[in-house]
């Protein structure tokens, strides 16, 4: 018997598309600004640059009108925000780089392509995909490919290697993070290869000071993960995608099998590890003493491995104080790679610490958003991969701005959507299609009778929650409720 | 899976918590920290994109900040470097400033408390603000004047107007261009710093205040004379003038210079002494007066007191603790003491200035950029090292060295000046400093002049402070006093 509450929802594309404008007036404000700024003129391009971001966003809203209207309203509203915030960003750093160097600086015309290129891939991602579930089907084949574009910067002739780090590959005279993708192809993995193997995982094993671990056979999948984590740490010197890798999985593990042993488990073997590799590795080793004796002068003065960039930032960030020095006004330009790994920095010395907390805001929206649409989705796959790209969302962000803020030591990883660099803005625009797809199914109300909204295909085990748990009850959509 | 999902989103929002309780920390909590950082170039590129004010000898710019077209707005430019470099120092991206740039830099950047309603005004009138003028003391005649007698030779020039402490002239050599480390490109500006760091003579150094210090050898004499008139020394009494001195306790003799004697009798008046300069007789009235009488006058001309012109000067140093032999050596400006040539400079003010010695400065007036004048520096009494009629009695004492001793080289014809030479050991294989400190008119006077020759300059052993440095000073003289 089924029970049915009446709840209407509202698909709620209106109140993206006014969302949507309010982001697109402050985006090209922020242009517009820097412009008045650098050049004491608007940007003569400031129509052609707002046609342009306008005619990308309402292309993806008419997309997400066609094919996925009940898609949640917030997440491409805040997404072009940030993006339109970034490209603003580094528009004014080119200007930095153009006087200081004399020579032409190009990265907001090659950020505002590669945006485009994102939205694109996104549009088709949403037209393409009709069903998140399909992607189940390529769980392993996403294992392969995932791990196949993490090793492939190590690839003699392929890779290359800047400032220490293998995580590029040159292709086609474009440098290219192919690990931002993997980690979309790894989540796909971790979701499949978790909704099947979840209640054996979640199996009680032996019971160490009051925290019940799983059994010792079942550390098979955990300990690959930190091997792999591992490894490119070492192989790649890469600490920010070593541990976003192992943070996914460990993330995704809880949410699969609700063991807080996991989470200890896997907080113990990555600081054992990175303990390790910071022995043994001088590179490693270096980014703590970076980041713990950051003022220390020989540290601030030791090229490379200093932490002269990182108190630079600092300088930056305490130079902009409550209220920033405003677009233009500052010398973000002074930090290295104050576009990509420290446009954070940028931010904080230009829109001030209001500025900055504001845009942490909408991260964090966005990251709640994603996990809102986890709820949301009544597939345990659908949860999984939703689950863990908004984590992925949100963890980037605490790597980042922790790393720029002194939290936690300095790594190498790029702050979603408004850092420069093509690879990483592919890869988030993605995942933005992806949760849009996935909010859509989570938001669509179910048509009567019952029936799931989109046939897919059937799985064991793909149920709404735990096998010995409460099930859907602890559902709060706002969609119709229905119960079996 | 919910409820996981659940705790995570309470995870997310802590992550976030934590990353803005960071940047709070950052951006507002530890901010006047990382502003004030030493290492933080910040503060110096705000400052370079503001209009620096000039600074202004005459009427005449010889620093000023010139609009250019990169990352920093305006080039400092220096119209006659050299000239005045111990002056204006330098104002350098890499390496900071020194000399007045350093000194008066609040108020050349317009940040001074001194500036506040100048600012306040740009503010609301929505002008560029821009820093103020300072307008030196310096005579551009008698900095050239010392410039070009001092010629190739080490050492410093300063001149004093006795009557309110201006210092005319300022001139130290060899010396560098400021217009070397006031570039925008890096690379450049720490090649030269290294160059003019390896450069022979520290060139950088400002001798006439914060060089090394030098032995002033018989300059002294004149704090010595002035101790023993303040302590009623009659200056017609025949004091002993023997033609050797025994120093006390040691095996040590004292000799005239060249091994001369000063007189047959073996005794002379404190005036004749120290017109020919002799050294046995100021040797023994530093015995009779003691170590602490003379570190009394000589602290009483200023040693020992930290002065600022607004620069920071090296203090001159009387010994502590001297025997009695290193007194009669100190006595004569030999053994440990060691003086600023404006410290000697000083102290002739004071004799020209009736025994009243004014604080020398070298800031007349801060002008903010719309002409009005925001501090004039007004004439100070620093102290008054000597009666007034005593001042009478060793300036008449100078007068005669000038006119029949040591100094005759600095004669000016229709001009009474007074002076005293200075022969300054240094060691036993080094040629000696050749010293002249004087002023003029003697019954006006309107300068007072220390020069120093290190190792006798071009004359290397041959020089004497007459032969070498009085002729200097008689064209510092000459410039100020020309019509």
């Amino acid at each position: 018997m089924a029970t049915v509450t009446p709840h209407r929802v509202r698909p709620g594309r209106g109140l993206e598309l006014g969302m949507l404008t309010i982001s697109l007036a402050l985006a090209v404000g922020a242009y517009a600004l820097v412009g008045l700024a650098t050049t004491d003129s608007v940007p003569v391009d400031i129509l052609g640059y707002g046609l342009g971001l306008g005619g990308l966003s309402l292309g993806i809203h008419l997309v997400l009108r066609w094919r996925a209207p009940y898609a949640d309203p917030v997440l491409l509203p805040v997404v072009v925000l940030l993006n339109g915030i970034g490209l603003a960003m580094i528009y004014r750093l080119d200007f930095a780089y153009e006087v200081r160097s004399g020579t032409e600086s190009t990265f907001a015309a090659r950020q505002l392509g590669w945006t485009a290129l994102g939205v694109i891939l996104a549009a088709a991602v949403i037209i393409v995909l009709r069903d998140h579930r399909t992607l189940r089907r390529y769980t392993y084949t996403s294992m392969v490919v995932g791990l196949g574009l993490v090793m492939l910067p190590l690839t003699p002739g392929l890779g290359v290697e800047i400032n220490g780090a293998r995580i590029w590959i040159r292709l086609l005279g474009q440098s290219f993070q192919p690990a931002e993708l993997g980690k979309i192809a790894l989540a796909i993995f971790f979701a499949g290869y978790l909704v099947t193997n979840r209640e054996t995982l979640a199996l009680a094993g032996p019971k160490v000071l009051g925290l019940q671990l799983p059994r010792p056979r079942d550390l098979g999948p955990i300990l690959l993960a930190w091997i792999v984590s591992l490894a490119v740490l070492v192989f790649a010197r890469d600490l920010g995608t070593s541990l976003l890798f192992f943070g996914l999985f460990v993330a995704m593990l809880y949410l699969a099998t609700e063991r807080h042993s996991w989470v200890v488990l896997g907080g113990a073997l990555f600081l054992g590890g990175a303990a390790l590799a910071a022995r043994t590795f001088s590179h490693v080793g270096a980014r703590f003493d970076a980041w713990l004796n950051a003022f220390d002068n020989d540290v601030f003065n030791a090229s490379p491995g200093g932490s002269g960039q990182l108190v630079r930032g600092l300088f930056g960030m305490a130079s902009g104080g409550l209220f920033g020095t405003g677009w233009g006004q500052g010398r973000p330009d002074l930090v290295p790679y104050a576009e990509s790994d420290f446009i954070v920095a940028s931010l904080g010395e230009e829109l001030g610490l209001t500025g900055l907390l504001a845009i942490l805001v909408c991260y964090l929206v966005l990251a709640q958003r994603g996990l809102r649409t986890a709820i949301g989705v009544r597939d345990g796959f659908g949860k999984l991969f939703a689950g863990g790209m908004a984590f992925t969302i949100a963890f980037q962000c605490f790597v980042v701005v922790g790393g720029v803020t002194r939290v936690i030591p300095l790594t190498g990883l790029t702050m979603p959507f408004m850092a420069y660099g093509g690879s990483s803005l592919l890869a988030n625009w993605i995942i933005v299609a992806l949760l849009l797809r996935i909010s859509d199914n989570a938001r669509r109300p179910a048509p009567p009778g019952g029936l799931p909204a989109v046939a897919g295909p059937a799985v064991p085990g793909d149920d709404a929650g735990p096998a010995a748990g409460p099930g859907g009850s602890d559902h709060d959509t706002e969609v119709l409720e229905v119960r079996r | 899976m919910n409820t996981p999902l659940r705790r995570l989103a309470s995870v997310v929002v802590l992550m976030f918590l934590a990353l803005m309780v960071g940047a709070t920390w950052v951006q507002f909590v530890q901010a006047p920290d990382l502003n004030s950082d030493g290492r933080n170039v910040r503060t110096l590129y705000r400052e370079f994109g503001n209009a620096r004010g000039p600074i202004v000898v005459a009427g005449e710019s010889i620093a000023q900040s010139v609009p250019v077209d990169d990352a920093f707005g305006y080039q400092r430019v220096y119209t006659q470097p050299e000239l005045y470099a111990p002056v204006t120092g330098y104002y350098s991206v890499v390496y900071r400033r020194s000399g007045i740039e350093e000194a008066m830099t609040t108020e050349l950047n317009g940040s001074a408390d001194s500036l506040f309603y100048s600012r306040l005004q740009d503010l609301i009138t929505g002008r560029q603000p821009q820093g103020a003028a300072v307008e030196l003391t310096i005579d551009p005649a008698a900095q050239q004047a010392a410039w070009d007698a001092l010629g190739d030779q080490r050492g410093a020039v300063v001149a004093l107007d006795p009557t309110t402490g201006a210092i005319l002239a300022m001139v130290s050599k060899p010396t560098f261009d400021p217009n070397l480390l006031a570039g925008h490109v890096t690379a450049d500006v720490t090649a030269n710093w290294a160059a003019l760091n390896a450069a022979e003579g520290d060139v950088m150094a400002n001798r006439a205040i914060a060089g090394n210090t030098y032995p002033p050898g018989s300059t002294f004499k004149l704090v010595t004379a002035a101790a023993a008139l303040e302590n009623g020394l009659d200056p017609a009494a025949q004091i002993p003038a023997p033609n050797e001195l025994p120093l006390p306790l040691s095996s040590s003799v004292l000799r005239n210079f060249g091994g001369s004697s000063c007189s047959p009798s073996g005794e002379q008046t404190l005036a004749d002494a120290l017109r020919i300069s002799c050294n046995t007789a100021f040797g023994q009235l530093g015995i009779d007066l003691g170590a602490d009488v003379l570190r009394d006058q000589a602290e009483a001309f200023g040693f020992g007191t930290p002065l600022q012109v607004p620069m920071n000067v090296t203090m001159s140093y009387f010994p502590d603790e001297p025997d009695a032999a290193q007194t009669a050596l100190s006595a004569i400006g030999q053994y440990e003491v060691r003086v600023t040539p404006l410290q000697m400079a000083m102290v002739s003010a004071a004799v020209a200035n009736g025994g009243v010695q004014m604080k020398p400065y070298l800031v007349q007036t801060v002008r903010s950029a719309d002409l009005s004048v925001v501090t004039q520096t007004s004439p100070e009494e620093l102290g008054r090292p000597l009666s007034s009629v005593n001042a009478t009695v060793l300036r008449d004492m100078m007068v005669q060295v000038v006119a029949d001793g040591t100094g005759r080289s600095a004669q000016i014809s229709g001009v009474q000046v007074a002076g005293k030479t200075g022969t300054a050991q240094t060691s036993a294989d080094a040629p000696p400093h050749a010293w002249f400190t004087a002023f003029a008119p003697a019954d006006d006077p309107r300068v007072a002049v220390a020069v120093i020759v290190e190792n006798g300059g071009a004359m290397g052993n041959e020089a004497t402070g007459g032969a070498v440095a009085a002729p200097i000073a008689r064209a510092v003289i000459e410039a100020v006093l020309a019509p």
